[in-house]
């Protein structure tokens, strides 16, 4: 039979038992769209995951420390050398920021210190924060708002740190601080420039105590890449330029000294490098080990990350395929129980010179409507549920005071996919029934009442 | 009678059933040449045989042994494929309960052969008119065969037999379910259509003096086998 007799044929035979057919058909729809709708949450939350990853710059920064750093007080584990190692001076940074894939290269100003508020002290972790750190999620939602300017004298509280200075947090904003710290003063004495060849240990600084006013204009969650590459999480975030510019006495200064550094030389303790985008990582971290530095980065988590995303995504379309499997049940029995009740046709058209492929075909094709239909309604059924479970839970997070999310994505390769993944399992269930009406003998089935 | 290769020829044909521990011989060793453009009658009573040997010769069946040539061509050497294409091309089929399709109009029951055939879909109309004219029922045709009388339908049943232009046409008690005076119209139809198209008819009756009125020829079974073989008088005058 030619392909449009066949297909008006089987859409009369459809349309003969329209409840039963519709029914099946909808079955397939639920399939398809509890399938849909779990890997459209999939999707989402990948994309959700990924997308406040890469704004936290977890998976795009390196970390890039001289090889004879400290970190988190250990000594790292290398043969020292006679050479001593290359500082990570004005010079290094420039190097790195000509490196390729390089968006910027900022240094970690991060230093612990004494907080003056209402006259009581306050010890606590400063960091200062590139103009960049503005566009990672943890701003987003914060009270008050972002730094007015690069080098402004305001301060970002962490919010345990603001309920450790006000009972309530909120009122903190537009009050001012008192940051004390520990400034580095060259000594007057101090000898001249090419102290890193280790012939002269003149450069040594004093510390002098200073004192900055800072006014309080935000609240946030948490600190953007808190715990990473640093001395404990930042409570008190203030502008890296003006955190520069204070010339804090840090943790590496006094190890510098004896190395025989210069202090009036710009040397800075580690630099923040990060990348275009998070698959530049890798590569560019090499690139800078050549230089003869130390670099870190989490791109070890972000493959684990990866990892978890496609094991979480496979589960979720096994579980969502459950409810498809059920449903091609359905359609295996509706095609035998229309088999039953055809039985007689089948005779007729068997009589009247239909091949027994033209009898498969046409099983055949009411199995793959049933399975494009299923699948169109079901995309549109799990797209809705996708949407309603996103509503629900931002409903939900709203109570919460939290930020709405976008936990739903139904990309179009969802789509197609979800629309051939019904159709093939609707032919595989018209197979059975397919091959069973071919095979009826026609001498039976005419005599069948 | 045409005195032509024979259009269909049965030779030592017989179709054996298993029936739990008992064999069935429902076509027992029968040898039968049916002239082209012939109109034989198979007589019998009720399991004589008759209905299988009908199917056999439409190659809805296979014989157990012994062959069946149509048209000078053995049956037992086509392919379920070819056999259908047989039935398509060669076979036109009408039933004692008209086996129409119940969902379909007149004009789409006669259509279904042409569909079959892959007929392109602008010549379909003027087949189906043509054969609707030869069975002379060309109102209602947008009915459904239950709309319709049991005469009429079995007029539908002999225009979806005749749209394919077959050369054998095989007719299963095509007047068991009409009352006497419509099942004789029906046969003087098909007689009619047997003399103005030259197609051989062969028809399965348990009707005596009917098929004495209409056929060329009698063939009477009983118990699979065939009992005799006669020629009417009266059908070949007609």
């Amino acid at each position: 039979m030619k392909p449009q007799d066949l297909t008006d044929l089987a859409l009369r035979n459809l349309r003969e038992a329209i409840l039963r057919n519709a029914l099946t058909t909808l079955g397939v729809a639920v399939g398809v769209a509890s399938l849909v709708a779990m890997l459209s949450l999939g999707v989402g939350l990948q994309e959700l995951a990924s997308k406040r990853l890469s704004q936290s710059g977890l998976f795009d920064t390196i970390l890039v420390t001289p090889k004879n750093n400290f970190r988190m007080g250990r000594p790292q584990r290398e043969v020292v050398s006679d050479t001593p190692a290359r500082a990570l001076d004005e010079n290094a940074r420039h190097e790195l920021e000509k490196l390729p894939n390089v968006l910027e290269v900022y240094p970690q100003v991060r230093f612990y210190t004494e907080v003056r508020f209402s006259n009581k002290p306050y010890s606590t972790v400063v960091a200062g924060m590139p103009e960049s750190s503005q566009n990672s999620g943890a701003f987003d939602g914060m009270q008050g708002h972002f730094f007015t300017s690069p080098n402004a004298d305001e301060a970002i509280l962490q919010i345990e740190f603001a309920k450790d200075l006000s009972t309530n947090p909120a009122s903190l904003i537009g009050q001012d601080l008192i940051l004390r710290y520990a400034e580095r003063q060259a000594l007057p004495t101090a000898a001249s420039d090419g102290s890193s060849d280790g012939g002269d240990n003149s450069g040594g600084f004093s510390v002098v105590p200073k004192e900055l006013h800072l006014k309080i204009i935000g609240i946030v969650e948490t600190e953007p890449a808190a715990g990473y590459g640093g001395v404990g999480n930042a409570r008190l975030l203030i502008p890296l330029a003006t955190a520069s510019t204070l010339r804090a006495a840090q943790v590496n200064d006094l190890r510098d000294i004896v190395r025989g550094s210069n202090a009036n030389k710009a040397v800075y303790g580690s630099l923040s490098v990060r990348a275009k985008k998070p698959s530049q990582v890798e590569s560019l971290e090499a690139a800078i080990k050549n230089l003869g530095f130390n670099a870190f980065s989490l791109l070890d988590a972000s493959k684990s990350l990866r990892t978890f995303f496609s094991v979480f995504d496979l589960l979720l379309g096994i579980f969502g395929s459950l409810a498809l499997a059920v449903a091609t049940l359905g359609i295996v029995n509706t095609l035998v129980m229309a088999i039953l009740e055809r039985r007689r046709e089948i005779g007729v058209l068997k009589a009247l010179g239909a091949a027994e492929s033209d009898v498969q075909q046409l099983f055949f094709v009411e199995a793959g409507v049933m399975g494009i239909l299923g699948g169109i309604f079901g995309v549109g059924f799990g797209w809705m549920l996708g949407r309603a479970i996103s509503f629900g839970t931002n409903v939900y997070l709203k109570r919460q005071n939290l930020n709405p999310i976008e936990l739903s994505s139904v990309p179009w390769w969802l789509v197609i996919l979800a629309l051939v993944f019904a159709v093939v399992v609707s032919l595989l269930a018209g197979l059975y029934p397919a091959s069973r009406a071919a095979k009826l003998n026609p001498v039976d089935a005419l005599r069948y009442e | 009678m045409p005195q032509t290769q024979p259009a269909v020829q049965l030779e030592h044909i017989s179709r054996h059933y298993q029936m739990g521990e008992t064999r069935v011989r429902a076509v027992d060793d029968v040898s039968l040449s049916i002239a082209s453009g012939e109109y034989l009658a198979l007589l019998g009573s009720s399991g004589s045989g008759k209905s299988t040997l009908l199917n056999l010769m439409a190659g809805l069946d296979r014989p157990t042994s012994g062959a069946i040539l149509a048209n000078g061509r053995s049956l037992a050497e086509l392919s379920p494929l070819e056999l259908a294409r047989y039935r398509r091309d060669t076979i036109g089929m009408i039933f004692q309960s008209f086996n129409l399709l119940p969902r379909m109009t007149l004009e789409e029951n006669i259509e279904l052969p042409l569909r079959l055939a892959e007929v392109d879909r602008s010549e379909r109309p003027g087949r189906v008119r043509e054969a609707l004219e030869r069975v002379r029922l060309t109102h209602r045709v947008g009915h459904r065969p239950a709309e319709l009388s049991g005469g009429e339908q079995q007029r539908v049943a002999i225009a979806r037999a005749l749209v394919n232009r077959p050369k054998i046409l095989l007719a299963d008690e095509p007047t068991g379910n009409l009352d006497s005076a419509t099942g004789e119209t029906i046969l003087a139809l098909l007689r009619e259509l047997q003399a103005h198209l030259g197609m051989t008819i062969v028809m399965v009756t348990h009707e005596r003096p009917l098929a004495e009125r209409y056929a060329d020829r009698l063939a009477t079974m009983g118990d699979g086998k065939l009992l005799s073989l006669s020629t009417s008088t009266q059908g070949a005058v007609q």
